[in-house]
């Protein structure tokens, strides 16, 4: 396993191909072409800062600049459930590269979350113009953390991709079962609500009962969506990192976890597919 | 130095139950047979206990049945598939033209997908670059290179793939029936470049079909059967063995198909008129080829003198379907007339495929006029030289009175092929020789 771990180093051009080949076909033929990396987060903002200012407005209330609040969270999620989402079929839909050419499977679950990352990367001028335009409260100090928490984030991504992709080849109704437990995810994440409203602020009245609140905290994307609100939102140092670091360590794990169960299906991808 | 070396690989692919194939994860889990639902009911061995070696720069050329177990062979030498036992160990880089521009991205240019399916087939982006034209070139997609590659002709898409493939310079190219890709000219190519990496002291193995070109191109040739290696060595000896064993095999299928032909005709009672299928025309009729091809297969007949038995002869004297080209051919038709009669013909026909006659003759037309049969008869139809390209050819036999009233009418009923190492085109392949000038040579690329 490790052996192959080592030998994925060498296959950095042809990732990075892939990556490039990825971004480019996919708005290939489409008017907006690039821009829609940039439109999509934005129209996705504009419906949900919509709904839950003019619909839902409780949550939004406490929160001033609720867009702001919500882009913070919602941005990395995309990144992580079209990744998920995507890699879940990669083998199979790649099953022509597995079966007729000798190619390291895992190359293709690993370009998904890369493309995904970029089109995570190409987001982040929008936030920043958001972050500009509402003057939030930003500090170095916090800042220097955001890399990390996008390094936990794409290790543990990595992870989830590895295990569903090499999963779903045997079991296809993964996909399936996936589409729908993304949808719950969403909702299990404080993404559109802040996570005091569960997790006990002195401020707000807890309503939510104890396993919601357990829930919530082994919810790996949890500590990720509060790490990221903490440097882009919340004024204040940034007070999550422990955990952060406690999921970094998990991340790392998985995703051995991950690659192990991978590695371990390998051989029978070129049948199952 | 052993390029390829294979000790006793076997494939073994796992056959599930129809009960295995609808099992879902749910279903896995609740009943918690994960475990034991993953093991296979079946087992298919597509590769079996096969061992050989090719030494570097030879070429090994693989021929076999559809089935046979070839392509899993190439994919288990290629590693895209392991081995389920035995050792197999290829020395060098491999290059596999499995399928070609396999990992194409249709919406990108065929620029594009050079470089990307370069990199995957083991160059780095510096090499690319520097044979980038010469692949270009090889593919002549010259005008085309720079559009999406889904706006390609299947021919286009092919030759690119190909280019790129063969320009990975392997030390050992694995090829699966892929000389199809182009037109002529383009296969020439494919074959030089070939001939180029033979030169270069490079090892190849070849599966094809094409039996010539592993007879004219290889060292070696290794013919599967079921998985299995039925022989390995010479390749005119093993194409020899392999054509014998394709024609005995064939042969017992034209005759199982000979048979139910006959057999269905057999129902037909003696006395129906035949006419609702066709109306009266002898074979002799040089004047009706359009009934002819409208006619189907089917026998009829007032059997007053009847066609007992019609049997194909070859050159050794036995019954057979399957005849070469050049040999010689008889029909040997069983005839009995119950009573006497005064007034018959006997003619035959030979259709190919498409329905067209090749040719037809009767007795009559021969000048040869009836003058009695009475009785168990016989009459042999005989052919010193078969001079028909290959193909598959259709027989009729029959027996009727000179006006056209017939007494035992075969159409289509007996089936022959014809096989020819001449892949010549036509239908008649007169007797004929090249003569040339002294200013124009040639060599010879293969035996006829």
């Amino acid at each position: 396993m490790f052996h192959n771990l080592a030998r994925l180093a060498r296959y950095r051009g042809l990732i990075q191909s892939l990556v490039a080949r990825e971004l480019k076909a996919r708005y290939r033929g489409s008017v907006l072409g690039f821009f829609w990396s940039f439109i999509n987060p934005l129209l996705l903002l504009l419906i949900y800062s919509f709904v839950f200012k003019y619909f839902l407005p409780r949550s939004a209330n406490d929160l001033p600049h609720y867009e702001l609040f919500l882009f913070s969270g919602l941005l990395p999620w995309t990144w992580f459930s079209a990744s998920l989402l995507e890699s879940s079929g990669v083998l199979i839909s790649g099953g022509n590269l597995i079966k007729k050419v000798l190619f390291p499977a895992e190359v293709l679950p690993i370009v998904t979350v890369l493309a995904n990352m970029v089109h995570f990367f190409l987001g982040l001028p929008i936030l920043a113009g958001f972050l500009v335009y509402f003057g939030a409260p930003l500090q170095l100090s916090e800042l220097v953390w955001f890399p990390v928490v996008v390094l936990v984030q794409l290790v543990l991504t990595l992870g989830f991709a590895l295990l569903l992709s090499a999963l779903t080849v045997h079991f296809r109704d993964l996909r399936d079962i996936l589409t729908n437990l993304m949808n719950f995810w969403f909702f299990a994440t404080p993404i559109i609500y802040p996570y005091t409203v569960i997790f006990g602020d002195p401020k707000t009245e807890v309503t939510a009962p104890g396993w919601v609140a357990t829930l919530l905290k082994v919810n790996p994307f949890t500590h990720l969506a509060i790490s990221y609100q903490e440097i882009l939102y919340f004024p204040g140092p940034v007070g999550h990192v422990f955990w952060l670091l406690v999921l970094g360590v998990v991340s790392v794990v998985w995703f051995l976890v991950g690659y192990f169960v991978f590695d371990r299906l390998r051989d029978t991808f070129a049948e199952e597919v | 130095m052993n390029a390829i070396e294979l000790s006793r690989v076997s494939k073994i692919y796992q056959k599930y139950s129809r009960r295995r194939q609808f099992a879902t994860l749910k279903s896995a889990l609740l009943s918690g047979s994960l475990i034991r639902d993953l093991r296979p009911d079946d087992t298919f061995a597509a590769v079996r206990d096969v061992s050989f070696t090719v030494s570097g720069g030879r070429t090994l050329g693989v021929i076999g049945r559809n089935g046979s177990g070839k392509s899993t062979l190439l994919k288990l030498v290629a590693g895209i598939t392991k081995p389920s036992e035995g050792h197999l160990s290829v020395r060098g880089r491999i290059s596999a033209l499995i399928e070609l521009g396999a990992g194409f991205h249709p919406e990108i240019s065929g620029r594009e997908n050079v470089f990307i399916n370069g990199i995957m087939l083991g160059l780095s982006k510096k090499e690319i670059t520097r044979r980038f034209d010469e692949i270009v070139e090889f593919a002549e997609l010259q005008e085309f290179i720079d559009a999406p590659v889904k706006t390609y002709s299947s021919g286009m898409y092919m030759r690119l793939g190909f280019a790129v493939a063969i320009h990975v310079d392997p030390d050992v190219l694995l090829v699966d029936e892929v000389l199809a890709v182009g037109d002529e000219g383009f296969t020439h190519k494919c074959l030089d470049k070939f001939a180029e990496f033979k030169r270069r002291g490079k090892t190849i193995l070849l599966v094809t079909h094409s039996l010539g070109l592993v007879e004219r191109f290889c060292d070696e040739a290794l013919w599967l059967d079921g998985g299995s290696v039925k022989a390995l060595g010479d390749p005119k000896r093993v194409v020899g063995a392999y054509i014998t064993d394709v024609e005995t095999s064939e042969e017992q299928e034209l005759a199982k198909a000979d048979a139910k032909a006959q057999e269905s005709a057999a129902t037909m009672s003696p006395d129906e008129p035949a006419s609702a299928v066709l109306p009266d025309h002898p074979i002799d009729s040089a004047t009706a080829p359009a009934d002819m091809f409208r006619a189907t297969e089917g026998r009829w007949g007032s059997r007053e003198v009847e066609i007992t038995d019609v049997a194909l002869v070859g050159p050794d004297g036995e019954r057979s379907h399957v005849f070469h080209s050049g040999e010689s051919f008889n029909v040997r038709l069983r005839l009995r007339a119950p009573v006497a009669i005064s007034d018959f013909v006997v003619g035959i026909g030979i259709f190919n495929a498409e329905g067209v006659c090749c040719y037809g003759t009767n007795t009559d037309i021969e000048q040869l006029k009836g003058e009695r049969i009475f009785g168990d008869a016989e009459a042999v139809f005989s052919i010193e030289s078969l001079d028909l390209v290959e193909g598959t050819y259709k027989l009729d036999v029959a027996v009727h009175r000179a006006d056209g009233y017939p007494y035992d009418y075969h159409r289509l009923l007996h089936t022959f092929r014809v096989k020819s190492r001449t892949k010549d085109v036509g239908i008649y392949r007169p007797k004929h020789e090249w003569q040339f000038s002294d200013t124009m040579t040639f060599t010879r690329s293969g035996e006829l």
